[in-house]
């Protein structure tokens, strides 16, 4: 009596039907994006934005993401996730953050937010939709991009006097402007293709972005790239 | 929906997006420049700190009432190279429109409280 209980053949049915619906790639893609749209979407847009303009700019709580499949690498997006640095040390808008201090303006530390801290499992979760928003897979395509070993020191010189990047950002903590997103960390951080792509053509992928386009040759996006990503295994 | 009705729909919803296309010289001002040239133009940017060529200080009137609105014009678009001065400066031609730089040129004119040569 009991064995036909539990082969009852509608609730064995039932109960497969079930268990394989919960665990169905579907089902977890599903729930990957319901965790990133609860959790990011307060500060990140995730869907591209309806129109660009400079107010977006001036205005946004953090960097888009809905083009994160585009950019990042999926392994250094879990592991950032564990433990999230700061990679804009002005903040996502340094005029959000900036006052007037004696000698020039500065952006105090206790005005830039902290990111929440994410388990291995939620990183995973969220960087499998992250990577999956590719919205961007046209202007990747043309780009041909592999990394070489570059020179330092005509890198360093390249990056600071030639090409003015250091202006805005840091070649190593501590060491360059503030306002744009530190360098040294961002050939682990980003796609190669991303990098090279958004020296190329920053307003490409954000069109009232504060990074300047210093229309260069592609084989100077190289060199710069080159020396980025040389930065970031140091 | 009456024609009327949604032509001053229209014009209602459509107002803010024209106006948020224009933004002033001040707004592009704040955008692109207060990073290297400061929140009130002095040159102390948040930049300043390791670049080897200070920015210049925008409310200098006696400096800025040497420069041409065009030299101004210029050196906004297409960088400081353009005009002689440093690569620290960059182009801004693909952040801002000629009519947008114009506005930034006129914005200019109100931090140094000075007037073209």
């Amino acid at each position: 009596m009991i064995q036909r209980k539990l082969f009852h053949l509608p609730t064995v049915t039932m109960l497969v039907g079930i268990l394989t619906g919960f665990t169905s790639p579907a089902f977890a893609e599903e729930k990957a994006k319901q965790f990133v749209e609860t959790n990011c979407s307060g500060c990140h847009a995730l869907n591209e934005p309806q129109s660009f303009t400079t107010a977006r700019i001036r205005e946004r709580k953090a960097p888009d993401l809905h083009y994160a499949g585009n950019k990042f690498q999926k392994d250094w997006l879990i592991q950032w996730l564990q433990s999230p640095t700061r990679l804009r040390p002005g903040g996502t808008f340094f005029g959000q953050n900036v006052v007037a201090a004696e000698d020039r303006d500065i952006v105090p530390k206790d005005k830039l937010p902290e990111h929440p801290v994410y388990s291995k499992s939620e990183a995973q979760v969220a960087a499998s939709y992250l990577m999956s928003l590719t919205p961007h897979d046209d202007l990747v395509s043309d780009v041909d991009y592999v990394p070489k070993p570059s020179s330092g020191a005509m890198g360093h010189m390249n990056f600071t006097k030639f090409k003015g990047c250091v202006g805005c950002h840091e070649l190593e903590k501590g060491y360059g402007g503030i306002s744009g997103p530190e360098v040294y960390t961002a050939g682990a951080r980003l796609k190669p293709e991303f990098l090279y792509s958004f020296i190329r053509n920053p307003q490409a992928w954000e069109p009232k972005t504060f990074m300047s386009n210093l229309h260069l040759e592609d084989s100077e996006v190289q060199k710069l790239a080159d020396f980025i990503t040389t930065l970031s295994k140091e | 929906m009456h024609f009327l009705t949604r032509i001053m729909l229209i014009t209602l919803f459509s107002a803010p997006a024209l106006a948020e296309s224009e933004p002033t010289g001040k707004q592009l001002y704040d955008t692109y420049c207060t990073q290297c040239h400061g929140i009130y133009g002095d040159g102390w940017g948040v930049n300043s700190r390791d670049i080897e060529v200070l920015p210049r200080d925008h409310t200098d009137s006696a400096e800025m009432s040497a420069r041409s609105d065009q030299e101004l014009f210029k050196a906004i678009k297409h960088g400081g190279q353009a005009v002689n001065k440093s690569i620290l400066m960059p182009n801004w031609d693909a952040n801002m429109s000629d009519a947008e730089i114009d506005r930034v040129v006129r914005y200019l004119r109100e931090l140094c409280n000075c007037e073209a040569p």
